[in-house]
């Protein structure tokens, strides 16, 4: 799923600075599932807000919603009564949801309430980490199972780098040398000659790099 | 006699006529001071068969590689200019190569380049768009047969003599050597390794690299950076990752003394350099004297490694 933290108070109070009014839009999608953009947090961030503008006498309206997802345009639609009231939406969905909500309605002005950090899931409760970086091309079989271009941090083909040291990236203590795990994995399982070919340059194409990556599904269309 | 060296360089020579090898490192300035450069060159000139030329070491931005290397080219000294992929992406990395070829270079070291999370940028994008492995063999496909790795023809190819690094010393250490042979495999024709300070680990690396037959097909540079100070080695030890200082080797500087540590530090350097010297499979020694480019002669003398062969 897509993970995001939520925008530090200061900064959201600042965004909404002129507003009087101001409606807070959840999504029940990704956000919801990592705690940071749910009905949950529409409330929570609406209170937060409310006490801290009381706290500047500058009182605020704040109305609380969330949709079923944020990057679908049948749910957007059904904002549509609600919208154009405030002085301000603010998105807590990913960074999808207020473009999506922008397009969807011009005039009214957006905030986005989250930061949209990466794609990963929960190793435990509390605790996400990043697995996939969206590259277009999947390789994650060469390296059973483990993904070099979004785990390493130099997206090595051919690690481990000379930083690797005791299980850790050089960059940190805390982050996982995935390459020192891809070896041992190989190591154990007899599949060590795996490693010693040369990997075809990658074509960046499918990623980012590409430009902005559009899909079409002629059977769904 | 047709000439058949891969870059005629005189690492290359010294190497391929069986010379122990001796190379230095001198890393460019925080600034565009030509004069402080060349005066970290002159300590080196005849004293080391070449000089690596950092590249953006540690992230900290510094004066090109490339434009350090042209500079001494210019001053009658041989540099191995280092690249590393952490800065550009392949387009930029081809057309270095060619400009540092067209400029007189002919060894590079093909690096993946410390994160720049260490350097002076860190809130920088990075590229990786390729990596040190790939690096390798892309200037080999550029320098024998004549094309960029889109397969097109390059008007005059580049003949540089390509080295790569190698850390014995990171982990898992039992694919260490595995990952050495693989960019031998891809086209590596020298190696320098991170400097050495654990020997016990180093010969074990070597037994398996001469053992796997590697040595046969590549010249292996043994890494020495000779400890200045007790703060120092502990900081090599502590802080930087993939460094293996053993306590004893700290414990032998303390027993120095205070005012002895420097000189301590170039014996054990001496003393390794000696031990590289008569180790099966060790072609030469890469002198990276961090900051202290003035003892070089000094090493090199009390090393008996002059004069350097002339070719």
């Amino acid at each position: 799923m897509i993970i995001a933290d939520r925008k530090p108070l200061g900064e959201i109070l600042e965004m909404i600075e002129p507003c009087n009014t101001l409606l807070i839009l959840g999504c029940k999608g990704c956000v919801t599932v990592c705690n940071v953009g749910g009905q949950k947090e529409v409330e929570v961030l609406s209170s937060l807000l409310k006490i801290a503008r009381k706290k500047e006498g500058k009182e605020i309206r704040i109305d609380e919603k969330a949709i079923e997802r944020q990057c679908d345009p049948e749910y957007i639609d059904q904002v549509r009564e609600m919208v154009g009231a405030y002085d301000a939406v603010m998105s807590i969905a990913c960074g999808v949801g207020p473009q999506f909500l922008s397009e969807a309605y011009p005039k009214q002005k957006f905030f986005p309430g989250v930061n949209t950090t990466f794609m990963g899931g929960a190793v435990q409760h509390g605790v996400w980490e990043e697995r996939c970086a969206g590259c277009g091309t999947c390789v994650i079989h060469f390296f059973d199972g483990m993904c070099p271009i979004a785990r390493c941090s130099k997206s090595l083909l051919h690690g481990p780098c000379g930083g690797s040291d005791h299980g850790s990236c050089e960059i940190n203590k805390d982050v996982v040398c995935i390459w020192d795990k891809i070896v041992r994995k190989k190591m154990e399982n007899g599949r060590l000659s795996d490693l010693l070919e040369m990997k075809p340059f990658k074509d960046w194409r499918t990623a980012r790099d590409g430009g902005p990556r559009r899909r079409i599904r002629e059977d769904l269309t | 006699m047709m000439d058949t060296f891969k870059s005629g360089s005189r690492l290359e020579k010294v190497l391929r006529s069986g010379h122990f090898a001796f190379t230095g490192e001198c890393g460019p300035p925080k600034g565009a001071n030509v004069a402080h450069l060349k005066e970290k060159m002159a300590h080196l000139k005849d004293m080391v068969d070449a000089v690596n030329i950092t590249d953006n070491q540690t992230a900290v931005v510094r004066m090109s590689s490339l434009a350090a290397s042209a500079i001494m080219v210019g001053e009658g000294m041989e540099p191995n200019y280092q690249l590393v992929c952490r800065d550009r992406n392949r387009l930029a990395i081809m057309s270095d190569i060619l400009g540092a070829y067209s400029l007189g270079i002919r060894n590079m070291l093909c690096l993946s380049g410390d994160h720049q999370k260490f350097g002076n940028f860190p809130e920088a994008k990075n590229v990786y768009d390729i990596d040190s492995m790939q690096l390798i063999a892309m200037v080999k496909k550029m320098r024998d047969e004549g094309r960029f790795i889109n397969g097109e023809d390059i008007d005059v190819p580049p003949r540089l003599f390509i080295g790569a690094a190698a850390n014995p010393f990171a982990d898992p250490f039992e694919f260490r050597v595995h990952r050495l042979s693989a960019k031998i495999n891809a086209g590596a024709d020298f190696i320098q390794t991170q400097c050495i300070y654990n020997m016990d680990k180093f010969r074990k690396y070597m037994e398996m690299a001469v053992d796997m037959g590697l040595t046969e097909n590549c010249y292996i540079l043994a890494g020495i950076t000779p400890l200045k100070s007790v703060r120092m080695a502990e900081y090599m030890a502590g802080q930087v990752p993939g460094m293996d200082v053993p306590v004893e080797l700290i414990d032998r500087l303390k027993a120095a003394g205070k005012g002895n540590y420097a000189e301590e530090g170039i014996r054990i350097a001496l003393e390794q350099i000696a031990e590289f010297r008569e180790m099966k499979g060790v072609a030469g020694v890469h002198l990276m004297a961090i900051e202290w480019e003035h003892k070089v002669p000094e090493i090199a003398e009390r090393a008996g490694m002059l004069p350097r062969p002339s070719l």
